[in-house]
């Protein structure tokens, strides 16, 4: 007999495992992670953007991307969204007559669409076989073809909807923007940024380009003002002796030497925002609008990244696996008294 | 008491050619010449997936609502060895060989939707693998659930090659083999509920919480018991065999304890959370949640008076009910209730092609050939002719 006292010992072992389980939370709560203080990234400015789409050219070129068509010619280039092969794009917000720019109603404005390489990335969290990746000193979210098995869980968990998958190959790869960190080692910088004729898409570090958004915020609308273009120097730059490099290229602080290109503009009508400061714990891609940000596409998210509640109850029940071990050693113990041998019990008769 | 633990089991013998089997054949080979196509052109040529809904019914329906149907061998498992319940002994191997077939192909189903599928061994080596990552979680998991049910399994292929020594070795550590195959689907059953909390705000509220593992579980426990009542009424009834009333009638109750504890969980989290109000605005989302529930809430109406669990055919509705309900949960999570980028342009729209519906079909076509392949050549079922005490 005995059936109902080794049941409620079934019950205890699994109520115990629970208990763990329960104390266990507290101890391994994972705070969202800030961007690394030495992160790379870049602003961009709706109200600079004059929608040339110089940045999306540029994107293809560095990247080595086919074109992409939406129109009958199959003349041009015109994507109309981010997607395995076209990794930057500018999108048109229209209301009414369109009448004037970075208005709500009766406006247009201009929104970029690239990865925001997220301080805390839900793609690097996601991805199971580490081919997503956050650079520990840039901060860059970097793509490896070579690990990646295609499951598209990086593609799921983007709340910005940037990895893309590219359905139409038997060997599709993920695309998304790796801010150009193939052209790092040369001295180039993002090509987007390095295009951009207005300034609109900056490159930098993300705490100068974080301070240069809020200066720009700051100021009073239709005002004369003084913009960077291209690379935004850090003091560092600034510092830094100019060398030339073996190919004869003047390099300053590992980039190569360019002439200042900052102009003189009047100020635009901001938000008083700066989109990625706070989103998610930060992003190293900041954003200004004179539009709502969420009617151009950016969406509204909390300032606890969703990696970080993952990986909390991920290291919760899992960490060092003293859960699963716990309660393996529970059920195994239970299991030893309750199973026969089959041979034994069906010749005598079981207990 | 407990003599009718080890009930006798016997092949059921009987022809492989008939309707079922055939029509199981034709799915079979539907579904190759598909993933021929898919294999040489790519997921786009066949699946109707983009990047808006990245993940369609193979991951959906085949591997997340899949494993978890399979979830009656774990469910059963657990009840008679962990809860030491010998009575529903004869209820094991048929249901262990459906959890066996369920999984196996869940595992090689996924397969055909990785995009980049001769990656997949970097899942298994240690200068690749992300231990942060739920998937990662899952895939080991179930890869180690999938070879401990063969080791479950295995003596029902040695009776009969009557090889006894390796039975009896693999007997002794039957029990070790039990605890894993307790202990892994638990851990992989919750982290498919957990996969999806990395998708935070693309996930409606209704279907996002941080006690989806929890709920993924028990839902899954619950299924495992709505399954074995689905499956022993139906190989019953196509087989002309006695319905196993007497084992049946307390699994039921069993399962409305589980399916007790997960409604609780479920309203619970949703009144504490404040979400339950989105239930009640008019969309798809209100409307696919109300049905889910309405299949979780009927069974307890259906077979909660002890008198109702004795009908057969009340126990048949209740166990589709509760799979139903599972499926709902998972489906309505995963495809229903996920937007992404919810304020941008993207307009993405995702309905399964019927090249996708067919490779599903085709692995049911496999599953079901092979429960009745086995069960008609190898010992699962207990023996008609021999008493439940002997």
């Amino acid at each position: 007999m005995g059936t109902r006292r080794d049941f409620l010992k079934g019950v205890l072992a699994g109520g115990a495992a629970a208990t763990a389980c329960a104390v266990a939370v507290p101890a391994s709560a994972r705070e969202t992670r800030p961007r690394p203080p030495e992160a790379l990234g870049l602003l961009y400015d709706g109200t600079l953007c004059v929608g040339c789409k110089a940045c999306v050219a540029a994107c293809k070129t560095a990247n080595e991307n086919p074109p992409e068509f939406s129109t009958v010619d199959h003349l041009w280039d015109t994507p109309l969204d981010t997607s395995g092969y076209t990794f930057n794009i500018i999108k048109m917000y229209r209301n009414g007559t369109m009448d004037v720019k970075d208005q709500e109603v009766n406006g247009f404005a201009f929104m970029k669409t690239s990865c925001m390489h997220c301080g805390d990335p839900s793609c690097v969290s996601a991805c199971p076989v580490s081919a997503m990746t956050k650079n520990p000193v840039t901060g860059v979210v970097g793509y490896n073809p070579d690990k990646c098995i295609g499951c598209r869980y990086c593609v799921a968990a983007c709340p910005f909807g940037i990895p893309k998958y590219q359905y139409d190959s038997p060997t599709g790869r993920i695309g998304k923007c790796e801010l150009c960190r193939h052209r790092h080692e040369e001295g180039h910088y993002s090509a987007c940024a390095e295009v951009c004729p207005t300034g609109a898409t900056l490159f930098g570090r993300t705490e100068d380009l974080l301070a240069e958004a809020k200066r720009r915020i700051a100021m009073k609308p239709g005002e004369m003002n003084r913009f960077p273009r291209g690379h935004l120097l850090s003091a560092q730059d600034r510092k830094a002796q100019v060398t030339v490099n073996a190919k004869g290229v003047k390099i300053r602080n590992g980039w190569q030497e360019e002439p200042d290109q900052s102009y003189e503009t009047q100020a635009g009508k901001y938000l008083q925002h700066v989109y990625g400061e706070k989103e998610y714990g930060g992003t190293q891609v900041l954003k200004l609008s004179g539009v709502n940000f969420e009617k151009v596409g950016m969406p509204n998210l909390p300032p606890d990244a969703a990696a970080a509640m993952s990986e909390t109850i991920q290291h919760t029940l899992y960490g060092n696996l003293i859960m699963p071990f716990a309660v393996l050693g529970a059920m195994t113990y239970v299991a030893k008294r309750n199973v026969k041998p089959d041979d034994d019990s069906s010749d005598k008769g079981g207990n | 008491m407990a003599q009718n633990q080890h009930a006798e089991m016997a092949p059921l013998g009987g022809s492989l050619v008939n309707a079922v089997t055939l029509t199981c054949g034709v799915l079979i080979a539907l579904m190759a010449a598909i993933l021929a196509v898919r294999f040489l052109f790519g997921l786009g040529a066949v699946t109707g997936l983009n990047d808006g809904y990245p993940w369609g019914i193979w991951v959906v329906v085949d591997v997340v609502i899949g494993s978890a149907f399979a979830c009656g061998g774990f469910s059963v498992a657990m009840l008679v060895y962990i809860f030491n319940k010998g009575e529903y002994h004869p209820l094991v191997r048929p249901a262990l060989l459906a959890s066996l077939f369920g999984y196996t192909l869940a595992g090689a189903g996924v397969i055909f939707d990785l995009g980049r599928w001769w990656n997949v061994w970097n899942m298994f080596w240690p200068g690749s693998v992300n231990p942060n990552s739920v998937m990662f979680e899952v895939a080991i998991c179930i890869t180690l659930y999938i070879i401990v049910m063969w080791l479950e399994f295995a003596p029902t292929f040695l009776e009969s090659k009557e090889r006894q020594e390796t039975r009896k070795k693999l007997n002794k550590v039957m029990f070790f083999l039990i605890a894993l195959g307790t202990v892994l689907p638990m851990m992989h059953q919750s982290s498919l509920g957990t996969l999806l909390v990395v998708l935070g705000v693309q996930i409606h509220p209704l279907w996002q919480t941080p006690v989806l593992p929890l709920l993924y579980l028990l839902s899954a426990i619950t299924m495992g018991y709505a399954v074995v009542l689905f499956e022993s009424c139906l190989a019953s009834s196509a087989e002309r065999r006695r319905i196993e009333m007497h084992i049946l009638t307390p699994l039921a109750k069993v399962m409305l304890g589980f399916l007790a504890v997960y409604l609780v969980v479920r309203i619970g989290d949703l009144l504490v959370r404040g979400a339950i109000g989105l239930a009640f605005v008019p969309s798809i989302e209100a409307l696919m949640f109300w049905l889910e529930m309405l299949s979780f809430i009927a069974p307890l109406i259906l077979i909660g008076a002890e008198s109702n669990r004795r009908n057969p055919a009340r126990l048949f509705l209740a166990g589709v009910l509760l799979m139903l309900g599972g499926a709902l949960l998972r489906l309505n999570g995963f495809l229903i209730g996920y937007e992404t980028n919810i304020n941008g342009a993207g307009g993405f729209t995702y309905f399964p092609t019927l090249a996708e519906v067919l490779v599903t079909a085709g692995m049911f076509g496999i599953e079901v050939l092979g429960y009745i392949i086995i069960t008609r050549r190898f010992p699962v079922l207990p023996r008609e002719n021999v008493q439940a005490s002997h």
